[in-house]
């Protein structure tokens, strides 16, 4: 395969034709951030903050979907560059909520993390913030669309599962949100609450419902583990603090990995230490169900019974 | 043979399903396939009935239905002529014809007598009868109609002596206001598809490439991107499938040069296209044009459905092998579709959100394929290209911006209209010599070109050559064509709040900088408008301004903030009178308006205080009356109502 | 197709809309255009009419509804018969068109893109109308009206019923 050699901030890097400069960066060990940028479902290019310096190139380009070519030269940490970061993080605090302290993804937000690498303590612009209602109308997604930086991630990895694309963006301008049809609240949704958008979300605007307030991001020690209910193979987290088994979380959305509930569910009465009853959807009203019923065991439990019982 | 169109006799076998590879030279000059005296005659008298020769005894009323004259009432001129022409047993000698927008909508409705090219302007329903008497019957001009020199007061009897029409090159516009725009006829008697007919039967589809190249024709949506080489690069393109689009998703305010068009020529919009089809191997073309143009999608379809009619358009054209096929989209309202990327998403069915280029859609457009996309101007160029080669028309124009350009022409000018000039010409000339100055003895302060993506340019700038470089380097743009002219009342911040208000309600939302940037801009020029700015503010709107163009995903995005980066470059005293001064310059933020009643003029009427809705005025009868500011809202109601010019606005 | 009336029984708006859906089920792109029939069908886009949009097109709901709340010209709520449009573009807006807009708000009793009680009129604004020359402009219906001054503008409106 063909490949360029290009420069960047002073270091030589060769990787394959076709490659962004934010995979060369990576190469080459340089750090760039980004919010949108999904490595499974590329191309987005809408949150800017991966922009980069490149001589000869009109404005700063994103750097998740510019090629690299030969001879290329990039500078990722220029003045031009951080001053573009550092407004671009002022203006997604203007109209963030500044609750970090509560926040569950305190530690693990990419919006802290860019804030702290460029030095952004707040924002200085006044106006207008969103006051959407919190979405907690189900047992298993808390949805804060307050928090919401509309990276859009959570909706190109719904949209990868046959039949599912249950969010997507809506309205326009600054009034765009991620919702399902008609704005209703997620529980009202056809969502079957994989957690695949958690997965993906760079901030605290999916959190587990079943995981709040249990502990800080940082004290948990995560295991991955393989969900066997069905072949699909998918991946989940063991979250472990003091030693005990808190909760399973959704690891990664790789295609042809649905991440459903069922297994999630599965995994969390295997693993956990204090599992939470599960609750179904019955009637467009959510209610306590049985683990076996939450497992579709039911059927079989009972034949189960039937033929060793007697 | 009653229509142009016609087979002149059972001779001509010509049919969309078999066509003759002549049909539409054969229109013109023919019979072209046997001789025939009688069918040349008939041809030729209808072909003079469309184009009246000069000293024909017959005549002609061209009646100006664009949507400016509409508005003013044209529709109802026609019912009232025809009525009187039957009247006058007039009918068989005297045409009526609808045309497109004829450019000078100030003074709509307009009317023209041709062949003499009688001009009347503003002509109302009852003035038709007196036409009809004076003119048409006779042949005596109804002075009182004609356009006056407002300074001379000298009337001008065709419109080529006015002013406004004098200093113009009329070449796309050549045929709005003077063909019928619902008749495919009345374009082929003016020369129409024969510059298409040159491309199919002269040239290969590189050779159609070269020609555009040669023309130096650059894109007039906006960009100024050289349409030959755009069309170069599509034609290279590898793909299976290719496509033509033509933006006509017009929506900068202030711009109506496209609508015009299409009003008023499509037929030149749809040769356009069908020749682009040609030379970058397209099959399928599509017009997006915007919702709000109803008028603009009727004469579309009209053209489109009578093209595919007789064959112009369709499969096989001409008997050349060559294919083509046109459908409409009719925008739902999102001004950010006018972005290429976005309009080929919105297409496809999906958002308007723009799409990250490279790729850009030359080589991967609609559907993914290989796209040409241009605006309606630019195809409405290609026409004459291809009629009269590009090296006539690269003799127009100035080195690197090359033929004319349309500007709507608006605002604070005599005359409102759409004007075509040639590139180059200087932007007083537009604004003076054929817009007619400023109206009421104003002070001109400042024309904002290229809408909300451009910029203004002050008087000092006037003489700049209008083309695409000069006006980039001043801060401003081409953009698609708006001039928006501007005199001392108007304010410069209020201005750039304005068209952050239009661009803040139209970003689609997609990238952070311009959703939350644009939220940001306007809220500072909103805050500086209502008086309450601070000088930090200057830096913060300079920063912001800067990343958003550095970093936003589109085109639209990246342009927004140069109404403010061009009035702060040339008007920056009046944001800091808003903020320091706490006053607006120009008296129009009413905010930081004062209403004061000078004592030695006010005779006491008490008028004042009885407009007054917010009971701020008090006085005795006949006494100096006074105004508290504290319960002033400044709606102005009490000046227009003070006899003695008493109450002053500072 | 443009029945603003009312009096349309709802199987004929079916019957309607069910052939609409079977035109542009195998066109290309053809959910925009579906949409804006189905919209002078019923005059504004209920929930259901949108379900059957996305089961008939194959796409998902959530993508309808993000396509019909992206567009200003789509309306999820049912709308005036008669359409008042100030324009609100650069040389309307220099000529006066938000004194306009206001007279005509306060007759009406309505806000930007509200609809009156008895369903007459609703008043929206648009960007630019494209009649520059006749600023200020409004569009009643698919009727343009120029030159307007507010109390003009309320006697122009009174004429729609």
């Amino acid at each position: 395969m063909a490949s360029v050699t290009l420069t960047i901030n002073g270091k030589k890097v060769t990787v394959p034709r076709g490659t962004t400069v934010l995979d060369a960066a990576a190469q080459a060990g340089i750090f760039i951030p980004t919010f949108c940028h999904d490595p499974e479902i590329p191309r987005f290019g809408a949150c800017r903050i991966c922009v980069v310096e490149i001589p000869g190139m009109r404005n700063l380009p994103a750097s998740c979907v510019t090629e690299a070519t030969e001879g290329m030269v990039v500078e990722t940490e220029s003045p031009a560059v951080v001053e573009a970061r550092s407004t671009i993080l002022e203006l997604l605090l203007a109209n963030h909520p500044m609750d970090c302290l509560t926040c569950e993804k305190n530690g693990d937000c990419r919006l802290q993390d860019y804030c702290f690498r460029y030095g952004v303590k707040g924002s200085g612009f006044e106006g207008r913030q969103h006051s959407y209602p919190l979405d907690d109308s189900n047992p298993y997604i808390v949805r804060d669309l307050n928090k919401c930086i509309l990276c859009g991630r959570c909706v190109r990895t719904c949209a990868q599962v046959e039949g599912r694309a249950v969010i997507d963006f809506a309205y326009r301008g600054f009034d765009t949100k991620i919702a399902p049809p008609m704005d209703t609240p997620l529980g009202e949704s056809d969502c079957v609450y994989c957690g695949r958008c958690l997965a993906v979300c760079p901030v605290g605007a999916l959190t587990y419902k079943r995981m709040a307030g249990k502990g800080r991001s940082w004290e948990y020690d995560k295991k991955p583990v393989t969900c066997t209910f069905c072949d699909s193979g998918c991946q989940f987290n063991l979250n472990v603090k003091d030693g005990k088994i808190v909760g399973v979380t959704a690891a990664s959305p790789g295609p042809g990995r649905p991440l459903c509930l069922k297994g999630r569910l599965g995994l969390e009465l295997l693993y956990c230490d204090d599992p939470q009853a599960p609750e179904l959807k019955k009637d467009g009203e959510f209610v306590k169900v049985s683990w076996a019923d939450a497992l579709g065991l039911e059927g079989v439990l009972d034949k189960m019974k039937k033929l060793e019982g007697k | 043979m009653k229509n142009l169109m016609d087979k002149c006799c059972d001779k001509c076998k010509h049919t969309p399903a078999s066509p003759c590879k002549d049909y539409i030279k054969c229109r013109k000059e023919g019979p072209i396939c046997h001789q025939d005296e009688a069918c040349k005659q008939k041809r030729a008298e209808i072909l003079a009935d469309i184009n009246l020769p000069a000293g024909s005894p017959k005549r002609q009323v061209l009646i100006c239905a664009g949507t400016g004259c509409t508005s003013s009432g044209s529709g109802k001129l026609v019912n009232k002529l025809e009525e009187e022409l039957a009247a006058n047993g007039l009918t068989d000698k005297v045409a009526v014809k609808i045309t497109g927008c004829h450019g000078f909508c100030e003074q709509g409705p307009l009317m023209i007598i041709e062949p003499l090219k009688t001009f009347y302007t503003q002509v109302q329903e009852e003035d038709v009868a007196e036409i009809v008497a004076k003119d048409l019957v006779g042949s005596e001009i109804v002075e009182r109609l004609l356009y006056k020199d407002p300074n001379t007061g000298e009337p001008a009897k065709t419109y080529e002596n006015v002013p406004f029409y004098a200093l113009q090159k009329r070449l796309v516009l050549h045929n709005c206001g003077h063909i019928n725009a619902e008749e495919i006829s009345d374009y082929i008697a003016n020369d129409g598809y024969a510059g298409f007919v040159r491309a199919l039967f002269e040239l290969t589809p590189d050779q159609v490439v070269e020609e555009v190249k040669t023309s130096g024709l650059r894109g007039r949506g906006g960009g100024g991107f050289p349409t030959g080489m755009k069309w170069g690069f599509v034609r290279q393109a590898q793909g299976d499938k290719k496509y033509v689009v033509c933006n006509a998703d017009e929506g900068d305010p202030g711009a109506f040069m496209d609508r015009s068009v299409l009003e008023g020529d499509p037929h030149a919009v749809l040769e356009g296209m069908m020749t682009c089809g040609y030379a970058v191997g397209a099959d399928e073309g599509y017009i997006y044009v915007r919702a709000e143009y109803p008028l603009a999608i009727e004469r579309l379809k009209i053209a489109i459905a009578q093209a595919e009619e007789y064959g112009v358009l369709g499969d096989n054209i001409l008997n050349t092998g060559f294919n083509f096929h046109l459908k409409i989209k009719a925008g739902a309202g999102a001004f950010v579709c006018g972005e290429e990327t976005a309009l080929l998403t919105s297409i496809e069915g999906n958002r308007g959100m723009p799409r990250v280029r490279p790729p850009f859609p030359a080589n991967s457009g609609l559907w993914g394929k290989p796209t040409c996309l241009n605006n309606v101007e630019t195809f409405a160029n290609v026409p004459q290209i291809l009629r009269n080669g590009g090296t006539w028309y690269a003799s127009m124009g100035t080195e690197k911006s090359k033929g004319t350009k349309i500007f709507a022409l608006t605002g604070k000018v005599n005359n409102t209209g759409l004007v075509e000039v040639p590139m180059g010409i200087s932007m007083r000339d537009i604004l003076f010599a054929i817009g007619g100055g400023i109206p009421g003895g104003k002070k001109f302060k400042a024309v904002q070109i290229g809408g909300p993506s451009g910029g203004c340019l002050p008087d000092e700038l006037l003489d700049l050559p209008v083309d695409y470089d000069s006006l980039t380097s001043a801060g401003a743009m081409m953009g698609s064509g708006g001039l928006v002219v501007m005199d001392e009342t108007t304010c410069m911040v209020d201005i750039a709040r304005y068209f952050l208000t239009f661009t803040q309600s139209e970003s689609c939302g997609k990238c952070t900088p311009c959703r939350e940037g644009t939220t940001r801009m306007l809220e500072i020029l909103t805050r500086i408008c209502a008086g309450e700015g601070k000088m930090e503010d200057i830096d913060s709107l300079e920063r912001l301004a800067r990343v958003v163009k550095n970093t936003a995903l589109c085109g639209l995005g990246q342009t927004c903030p140069n109404p403010i980066l061009s009035t702060l470059r040339y008007f920056k005293d009046e944001y800091i009178a808003h903020i320091q001064d706490k006053k607006c310059p120009a008296g129009a933020c009413a905010a930081l308006l004062t209403y004061v009643i000078d004592p030695e003029k006010c005779k006491g009427c008490g008028k004042c205080l009885k407009n007054c809705p917010a009971e701020a005025i008090t006085g005795e009868k006949k006494l100096p009356h006074v105004i508290d500011p504290a319960k002033c809202i400044k709606c102005g109601s009490c000046v227009g109502g003070c006899k003695f010019e008493a109450i002053i606005r500072a | 197709m443009t029945c603003k009336c009312g009096h349309v029984d709802e199987s004929t708006k079916q019957e309607a809309l069910q052939a609409a859906i079977s035109k542009y089920m195998a066109v290309k792109g053809g959910l925009i255009p579906l949409l804006q029939e189905a919209q002078d069908i019923y005059g504004y886009l209920p929930k259901e009419v949108m379900q059957q949009i996305s089961g008939g097109m194959g796409i998902p709901f959530s993508k309808t509804f993000g396509v019909v709340t992206f567009y200003s010209q789509f309306h999820l709520k049912p709308r005036g018969r008669n359409i008042i449009r100030v324009c609100q573009g650069t040389a309307c807006h220099v000529r006066g068109a938000s004194k306009v807009f206001d007279g005509v708000s306060k007759k009406l009793g309505v806000a930007k893109n509200g609809t009156t009680e008895d369903l007459r009129y609703t008043l929206e604004t648009v960007a630019c109308l494209g009649a520059c020359g006749l600023a200020p402009v409004m569009m009643v219906n698919d009727n343009t009206h120029g030159k307007l001054t507010p109390d003009k503008a309320v006697a122009t409106i009174e004429k729609y019923e």
